[in-house]
């Protein structure tokens, strides 16, 4: 059992959660995951680690409500319990030193990009961090990331801040007006992923994804988590989930994060009913 | 003496029509007069010539004393009964329900020359269900030795040694990395062939000897062995073979097409069955097929069955070569599933949405025997042929888990993946033991124990040896017994 110690709302369908998880905090690097299943009934479901910190023995994930699992944790409380949680999983980011780093966050992948920023300034990189959401309420973290960044940069589909339109655009028009980048790393939704990977590559700057595949266990013993990078068969949760965004398959890994959308509408409208938050 | 009855007497079991309907368990399990009925059938046959015991011990990997306690049911003696099974076999609920008997101690069974063998299986299952229902009489604890030991996977090698081991006065802890312990007994063998209840009365049985189970800790990752064995005194490697392996042939990654872990993972350990009460799902199509031959393949072919579908078992050779026991083929042919033999996909095709709607297969025929002494599966050329489909499980076989091995590079291993031990199952690795389908690839439940058992002895000799001297003598083969 994991206890929630800080519960704190991002964005109206983003939440963030401290938890009691000592060992996970101690190992945890930037770009693993841990799993998390809520209760005896719940399901197994992938969150990354956005931060951690081994002397409180907490790690930090945050939760965009995209079904019925991500709902449920994001209704519980501080002092709360989760039943399980196994991490750190996945292979850590590859920081280094490159020169300038691009780090680009679309919806709750800002959170999933913060710990990167952070790790790639402290490796001594230039950070330019370029981050889109479908509205300001949507901009996450904007002042930890600051924090960490040479520059920031924001979009939003809506226009309610910064560059109006998505966030691929915007990196583009940066490429265009002349910004060098050595890396682009990308985190968020997969067509955002997808279309970063086709703007950075006709300018054949090296571009990292982390792929959100529908997982089981994350250990690498169910193949859930199939992906294609570079036309072979990977499995996401071990041998990712970062990989060349210009290798991946992203048509394939869309059509498999659909399989289970009736049942997941099923899970939601069931759960919604029974809820008694109202909403 | 009377006639001794030819066959054995009928286990009451669901009948077909109802069972493909509902989850439980298709045999019912003998009542005490058929259990004694069945065990006057046994000759309380003697060592044959040269041999250490009599035959059906002798086939037996862990060698129950097997005549003794039918003797004990016979006389209706089934406390007795139970503490004959367990000096050897501490998981007979288990074993009585899954175990390969009919290679086993009833291969051997000298009543089976003539007539049926004597149900000996049963008989364990009678012996182990009849204590489990009287509730289980914990031993006294022993005196706390002081000595700690890690064990690491919690499937049947992983529990027996915990158990042998908290037994002799260890501090033992179990790390697992899933959620609940149990390894493949709780992931991969199906409710109807193995109530999860009965696993988790051993667990239980196992933490109130002492035994301390971590779940939720994937070693390599969470802690990593290293780490543990400045903790520890000894380590217990018992991570399965849990690594699915694919085909690699066009289309394997569309929709619906699953690896039999999945498949499994998600009906078993998840509970996908009773979907949306729990919330993982799975989705079974109109038209299953599940590849391959073995008792993974059955288990997956009757599960799809029982969620309502027409399910093809597709296998490249033929009935008598498939590894599957002969009692899960009889299961599987009597709940409807159909059998594709001689027949292997070679391409899936999908529809516009990613989901697999054809296979494409190709005949073989039998050519001359292999390494593994069954008739080579030779393609016929210009046979394929297209066949609708829209589930597919791949129930190829698994591999070794690669986890601990990748993360502790001093730690020996073969070139299929398996960890290398000697004959008392030491590794490479000093105070380090594997044993389990880590060490064997794809075995059985009760060979899996055995090393769980055989290593414990190692542990507590090298434990209490005053120098505590490692001797690793390079790797042994190991047989089929222990
Ligand atoms: C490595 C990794 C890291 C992730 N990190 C984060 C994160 O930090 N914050 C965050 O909000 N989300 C993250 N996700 C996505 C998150 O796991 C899914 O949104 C969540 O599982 C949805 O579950 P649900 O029951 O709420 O929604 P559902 O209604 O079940 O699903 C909504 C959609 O989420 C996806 N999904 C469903 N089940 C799973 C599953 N078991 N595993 C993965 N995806 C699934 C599917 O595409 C589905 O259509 C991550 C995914 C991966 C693989
Ligand atoms: C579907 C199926 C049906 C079968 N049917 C039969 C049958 O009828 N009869 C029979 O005798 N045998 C059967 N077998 C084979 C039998 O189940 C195995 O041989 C046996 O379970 C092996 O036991 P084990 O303890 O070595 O490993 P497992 O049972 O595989 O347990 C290993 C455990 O280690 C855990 N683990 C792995 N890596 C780590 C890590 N890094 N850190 C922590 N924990 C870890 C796993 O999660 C797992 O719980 C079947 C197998 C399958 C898959
Ligand atoms: S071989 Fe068969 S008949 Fe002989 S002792 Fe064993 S179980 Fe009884
Ligand atoms: S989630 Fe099961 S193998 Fe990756």
């Amino acid at each position: 059992m994991y206890r929630i110690v800080k519960k704190q709302d991002l964005a109206p369908t983003i939440k963030k959660f401290e938890i009691q998880a000592p060992l996970i905090a101690k190992k945890a690097k930037p770009g693993q995951f841990v799993v998390i299943r809520i209760d005896e009934k719940g399901e197994r479901i992938p969150l990354t680690l956005v931060d951690a910190s081994p002397e409180r023995g907490t790690i930090t994930i945050a939760a965009l409500e995209a079904g019925k699992t991500t709902k449920k944790l994001n209704s519980m409380k501080e002092g709360d319990y989760i039943a399980n949680i196994a991490g750190p999983l996945g292979n850590p980011a590859e920081i280094a030193h490159y020169g300038t780093v691009a780090c680009v966050g679309g919806g709750v992948g800002i959170a999933c990009i913060y710990p990167e920023v952070k790790a790639f300034k402290k490796a001594g990189n230039y950070v330019i961090s370029i981050l889109g959401a479908r509205t300001k309420e949507g901009l996450i973290l904007k002042e930890e990331i600051k924090e960490f960044s040479d520059e920031l940069y924001v979009a939003t589909d809506d226009g309610s801040e910064g560059f109006h339109g998505f966030v691929h655009l915007l990196l583009k028009k940066l490429i265009e007006e002349g910004k060098r980048f050595d890396l682009v790393v990308a985190v968020g939704p997969v067509p955002m992923m997808k279309a970063v990977a086709e703007t950075t590559k006709p300018y054949g700057i090296k571009t990292i994804v982390s792929l959100n595949p529908i997982m089981v266990d994350g250990t690498g013993m169910c193949g859930c988590c199939r992906v294609e990078v570079g036309g072979k068969t990977k499995f996401a949760c071990v041998d990712g989930p970062e990989f060349d965004a210009h290798q991946v398959d992203f048509d394939l890994l869309m059509a498999r994060n659909r399989r289970f959308i009736e049942e997941e509408r099923l899970a939601l409208k069931k759960f919604e009913e029974s809820c008694a938050c109202g909403r | 003496m009377a006639k001794v009855r030819e066959t054995k007497v009928p286990m009451p079991e669901q009948p077909p029509e109802e069972r493909i309907k509902n989850f439980k368990e298709v045999p019912l399990g003998y009542t005490p007069e058929m259990a004694m009925e069945e065990a006057k059938r046994c000759l309380q046959c003697k060592p044959r010539k040269g041999k250490e015991f009599p035959p059906c011990v002798e086939g037996c990997p862990v060698n129950v004393n097997i005549p003794e306690f039918i003797k004990a049911i016979k006389e209706g003696r089934f406390d007795d009964a139970i503490k004959i099974i367990k000096d050897k076999n501490s998981l007979p609920a288990i074993t009585g329900r899954v175990c390969p008997y009919e290679n086993q101690c009833e291969g051997n069974c000298t009543l089976g020359k003539k007539h049926e063998p004597v149900g000996i299986g049963r008989l364990e299952r009678f012996a182990a269900d009849y204590e489990r229902a009287k509730g289980f009489t914990i031993p006294e604890k022993p005196k706390p030795n002081g000595k700690k030991v890690a064990i690491i996977g919690s499937g049947p090698a992983g529990l027996t040694a915990a158990a042998d081991l908290a037994k002799k006065g260890y501090d033992v802890t179990v790390f697992e990395a899933l959620h609940e312990p149990g390894g493949v007994l709780v992931y991969g063998i199906p409710e109807f062939r193995l109530p999860k209840e009965i696993v988790r009365a051993e667990v239980e049985y196992i933490k109130a000897l002492g035994v301390k189970i971590l779940t939720d800790v994937v070693v390599g990752k969470t802690i990593t062995l290293e780490e543990l064995l400045n903790e520890y005194d000894a380590i217990f490697v018992s991570t399965g073979a849990g690594l699915p392996n694919f085909m690699n042939i066009p289309g394997e990654n569309l929709n619906g097409i699953y690896s039999a872990n999945e498949f499994l993972t998600r009906l078993n350990l998840m509970r996908a069955y009773q979907f949306p009460e729990y919330d993982t799902p799975i989705k079974v199509g109109n038209k299953v097929a599940v590849i391959g031959g073995g008792n993974v393949a059955m288990d997956c072919a009757r599960w799809a069955r029982r969620l309502g579908k027409e399910v093809y078992i597709v296998y490249r050779r033929t009935e008598a070569e498939m590894p599957a026991r002969k009692e899960e083929i009889e299961h599987a042919k009597e709940e409807g599933i159909k059998f594709l033999l001689l027949t292997a996909p070679i391409r899936y095709i999908g529809d516009e949405k990613g989901w697999v709607k054809q296979m494409e297969c190709i005949k073989f025929e039998l050519g001359e025997p292999d390494a593994s002494g069954r008739r080579r599966p030779v393609p016929i050329k210009g046979s394929e042929f297209i066949m609708d489909i829209d589930t597919v499980v791949v129930a190829i076989g698994q591999s070794p888990n690669p986890l601990v091995p990748q993360t502790t590079p001093k730690l020996k291993t073969t070139k299929w993946g398996t960890i290398e031990v000697d004959e008392e199952l030491r590794t490479s690795v000093e105070r380090v033991w594997a044993g389990g389908d880590i060490v064997r690839g794809d075995s059985t439940v009760i060979l899996a124990m055995g090393d769980g058992r055989k290593a414990s002895l190692s542990i507590d000799k090298y434990l209490s040896s005053p120098d505590r001297k490692w001797e690793f003598k390079g790797k042994a083969e190991l047989k089929d017994k222990n």
